[in-house]
């Protein structure tokens, strides 16, 4: 096993070299100049410019750019292109709230997708099977822009409670514990609207995950032992139904990352998502590569995670 | 040549036994057939039969005379931001615009992206899933590592810096999304192929001599039709949400061409004010998403279940 | 203890609903065994299934009948009521152990489970597991219980069943076609195995097969069934030396003989019970 893990980890060290080398190109072939001025701005003097690109390297051949970027990379020196704050602290300052908001959400998105998941497989065809089905799809149409705008209406407007944000403005809270409560509750509604689509296609997969496992010998065995309805759904059941779960596991946090964008603009919330945007809109190559850089890493753990609880799941898998 | 349709059947067991035979109801119409009993199925289709001809007829209307049947484009400052009324059914804009023109003028951007790209990635991951799934072996490695590479990149912000890259053109955005998003497809026509390769049938096949080729046309894709049309149908709404998520980040098919995401993306600094130019773009997004959701899981119970 | 009278069962499709059992009665009583014979589709197994309501209700429909197992009738039953028969005072084994054994649990988790639910005066429970995976010829029980179902072959696992059927002290046993996937040498055995675990233990068995081979010496009366129908019903001595049905006849007629000299097996035809081809 400590083989595999070790075997799995060198073998992603190469992957991200890969997927470094391809970000970089991908990022430093965008049009548009990486320059926080205007391209033909006149105020600028060609000293400046000669200055700034002495700075980031662009007067180099991109493979030696690409070096000094890893190079950057990893002793933390690299330098953002709009503000020449390091990048990697910026990463790190935005990393726990992104956290903190990705990994409720998944929480959320997994605990009511398996609850709704089983109540769909259990009734299989009667009507509570069709509304739970029904409402994951309504779920997953739903556009996340659209939901968080008109709850932010309701709240906002309607109710006049903050929600934009990790804490409510001009507020002075009595002791931690309120701003602590204050926060999560600014963490609540965004999380909760990026885990709906999770919930309904978690569910999906669950749903259709347990009526093939149901229809399987061995449960038909748990009955005829006499075993209550919920020992058969919650134990014997749901291990032999999270295998494709499992499998996707992995890949919920990378994914999470990127797809939370649009929440975390709307709802002004600072996490690795808007910064990747801003970077974008910005041509920042430093920032680019290394949050594609941090992403792509996470993606890797993500899979071994993965696989590593597809084993503990089930017995028959050997890892080698 | 007949083609050799594979039939399932059960034994008294419950297990699946599969054996050739030549049916009269072909799986085509018995897909069809369950797919039409279905009442919720009814009704998307239906609903997606009306965004069509409202896209497509608005499209070819006004593409004789831009100005009608609904002008999307004419300013009126002193109508600025008006709520729903008579006049407007769906309000005005921040330019004194009518809501519903533009959105009218939108459906068409929404749908084609919707299904042209479906149909890129479709192109794309049919080709390489046959080849991994049908020839296997380093081929199938290769191909499944690349598939793994590209997920490792976050899909939005690759479609994101792809746009951001090339440019927000119509065409520009339905290629990148159905570039990225071929990969569902692959994995699934891969694994189709590596089961259906098995099959007696195709071993005979193989053992007449038939040409790797004519084998997977002709024997093995229509039988794995099915599946792979089902995750078109689904993939179609992923492509119209993502689009509208792009048009509102600014990466969309540029205003003043209307769609139903940039016209969301337009009015940011005022949802607080006039809610409708939030409520019904999206409730447009929603409704041709849900539909065609709806419609691919139909399609999709009509074509595994066991009557 | 166990009476099934007239009981009616149906399957329903988009068709309709077609007759599995047509009035099915049967009769056994304490420490009895019974064997149940017939081909595929005759409905052996779903009467099996049927007497503790195992039958999944979509296609199944229950028309009509009575299952009598000490007085009470299953068929009307309480689902609590229903649990503690299950497994309890009727246990299964069933024809594919491979399936039949949860294959993400331990097989001391799967027997401790029944142990627990039906017999929780049990204090030591590694130990009467470890008592019973002996008592069904498994060697060196104490180092098996931790294995998982993958890791046995097919007659390991199917003793494996049988223990765990057998661990909650059931008063009838069902035995589903309890040998048809195993190898022949390994038939015997298992089969040879419950016989003397049935005297031991003083429960009744009921036992499904199509082979009316291996019913000899193992069960005292045996019901040919038919399509659903119970054509033949008697003891086994007898209706083995005198069916009376032509079906029957026609089943024993097929069992091959040492010694037989015939050339072609005989077989029975599509609809016609008493051709022999």
């Amino acid at each position: 096993m400590t083989s595999f893990i070790l075997r799995r980890l060198a073998l992603s060290v190469v992957l991200l070299f890969i997927i470094s080398i391809i970000s970089f190109f991908i990022v430093t072939m965008t049009p548009g100049s990486p320059y926080p001025w205007g391209e033909l701005n006149p105020k600028i003097s060609a000293e400046v410019k000669a200055n700034f690109r002495k700075k980031f390297h662009l007067d180099r051949p991109l493979h030696e750019q690409y070096a000094f970027i890893m190079h950057d990379l990893f002793t933390g020196d690299l330098r953002s292109m709009k503000d020449d704050r390091p990048v990697m602290a910026r990463i790190m300052e935005r990393l726990p709230a992104t956290l903190a908001l990705n990994l409720t959400s998944i929480l959320i998105s997994l605990s009511f997708g398996t609850l709704l998941g089983v109540y769909a497989a259990r009734n299989a065809g009667r009507w509570q099977d069709m509304a739970a089905s029904f409402g994951a799809f309504l779920f997953i149409a739903l556009p996340g822009f659209w939901i968080s705008y008109l709850t932010a209406i309701v709240l906002v407007k309607g109710f006049g409670v903050p929600i934009l944000g990790t804490h409510s403005y001009g507020i002075a809270f009595p002791n931690d514990l309120a701003a602590g409560l204050d926060t999560l509750w600014h963490l609540l509604i965004p999380a909760t609207i990026l885990a709906v689509g999770g919930i309904a296609s978690q569910s999906r997969y669950l749903r259709a995950s347990m009526i093939g496992t149901l229809r399987e010998d061995y449960i038909r065995t748990a009955r005829a032992k006499g075993m209550p309805e919920e020992t058969v759904l919650y134990k014997h059941a749901m291990r032999n139904s999270i295998r494709p779960l499992v499998t996707g596991i992995g890949m919920l946090l990378p994914a999470m990352i990127g797809g939370s964008v649009v929440i975390e603009t709307i709802f002004a919330y600072p996490g690795m998502g808007r910064l990747g945007y801003e970077a974008v809109l910005e041509r920042d190559y430093p920032t680019l590569v290394a949050l594609n850089f941090v992403v792509a890493a996470l993606v890797l753990l993500g899979n071994l995670v993965s696989d590593l609880l597809y084993a503990a799941v089930d017995p028959r898998v050997r890892l080698e | 040549m007949r083609r050799l349709i594979h039939a399932s059947a059960s034994n008294s067991h419950g297990n699946m036994i599969t054996s050739p035979t030549l049916v009269s109801e072909t799986p085509t119409r018995r897909i069809l057939r369950r797919f039409r009993a279905d009442r919720i199925a009814r009704v998307a289709v239906g609903i997606i039969i009306i965004l069509a001809l409202l896209a497509g007829g608005t499209a070819l209307l006004s593409h004789f005379d831009h100005h009608w049947p609904c002008d999307p484009n004419v300013t009126n400052l002193e109508q600025k931001l008006l709520p729903p009324s008579s006049q407007h059914w769906l309000g005005t804009d921040n330019l004194g615009r009518d809501v519903l023109s533009r959105m009218l003028h939108g459906a068409s951007i929404s749908l084609t992206v919707g299904l042209i790209a479906v149909f890129v990635s479709l192109a794309i991951g049919l080709v390489v899933g046959a080849v991994a799934g049908y020839f296997g072996g380093l081929t199938d490695q290769i191909l499944m590592r690349s598939v793994d590479a590209l997920l490792c990149f976050p899909t939005f912000f690759l479609i994101l810096t792809a746009v951001a890259l090339l440019g927000p053109s119509l065409i520009n955005i339905v290629v990148v999304i159905g570039f990225v998003s071929w990969t569902g497809t692959a994995r699934l026509v891969r694994g189709e192929f590596l089961t259906l390769r098995e099959t007696e049938y195709v071993k005979g096949a193989r053992v007449l001599g038939e040409n790797s080729w004519n084998i997977i046309i002709r024997h093995i894709l229509p039988n794995a039709t099915a599946p792979i049309f089902v995750t078109a149908v689904l993939g179609i709404p992923d492509a119209i949400l993502t689009e509208a998520g792009l048009s509102f980040l600014g990466f969309g098919v540029q205003p003043p061409q209307a769609t139903w995401g940039n016209i969301i993306a337009d009015s940011k600094t005022y949802i607080l004010d006039a809610w409708w130019l939030i409520l019904f773009p999206g409730l447009a997004i929603f409704i041709a998403s849900l539909s065609f959701y709806l419609a691919g899981d139909a399609l999709r119970e009509a074509s595994e279940s066991r009557s | 203890m166990l009476t099934i009278k007239d009981l009616k069962i149906g399957f329903q499709s988009p068709s309709g609903i077609s007759p599995a059992l047509k009035g099915v009665s049967l009769e056994l009583g304490k420490g009895e065994t019974l064997a149940i014979v017939g081909e595929s589709g005759s409905g052996k197994s779903v009467t099996a299934l049927a007497i503790t309501r195992l039958l999944p209700t979509p296609p199944a429909v229950y028309e009509g009948g009575q299952i009598l197992f000490d007085g009470k009738d299953l068929l009307k039953a309480s689902d609590p009521e229903l649990r503690r028969v299950r497994g309890g005072r009727i246990a299964y084994i069933f024809q594919e152990p491979s399936t039949s054994l949860n294959p993400v649990y331990t097989i001391r988790s799967q027997i401790a489970e029944m142990i627990r639910l039906h017999r929780p005066e049990v204090t030591d429970i590694d130990a009467e597991i470890i008592h019973w995976l002996d008592a069904v010829g498994i060697v060196d029980p104490a180092s098996r219980i931790n294995d998982y179902p993958h890791q046995l072959s097919g007659g390991m696992q199917q003793r494996v069943m049988i223990a765990m059927a057998l661990s909650a002290r059931p008063e009838l046993l069902i035995a589903d076609e309890p040998t048809t996937a195993l190898d022949v040498t390994i038939q015997k055995q298992i089969l040879d195995k419950l016989r003397d675990l049935q005297k031991d233990l003083g429960m009744a068995v009921l036992l499904i097969t199509h082979n009316f081979a291996i019913i000899g010496g193992l069960a005292r009366h045996v019901a040919v069934m038919y399509r659903g129908e119970v054509v033949e019903f008697g003891e086994t001595h007898q209706v083995l030396r005198n069916p009376k049905h032509p079906y029957t006849q026609a089943l024993i007629a097929c069992i091959p003989r040492l010694g037989d000299r015939r050339r072609r097996l005989p077989t029975i035809g599509e609809n016609d019970p008493s051709r022999k081809v």
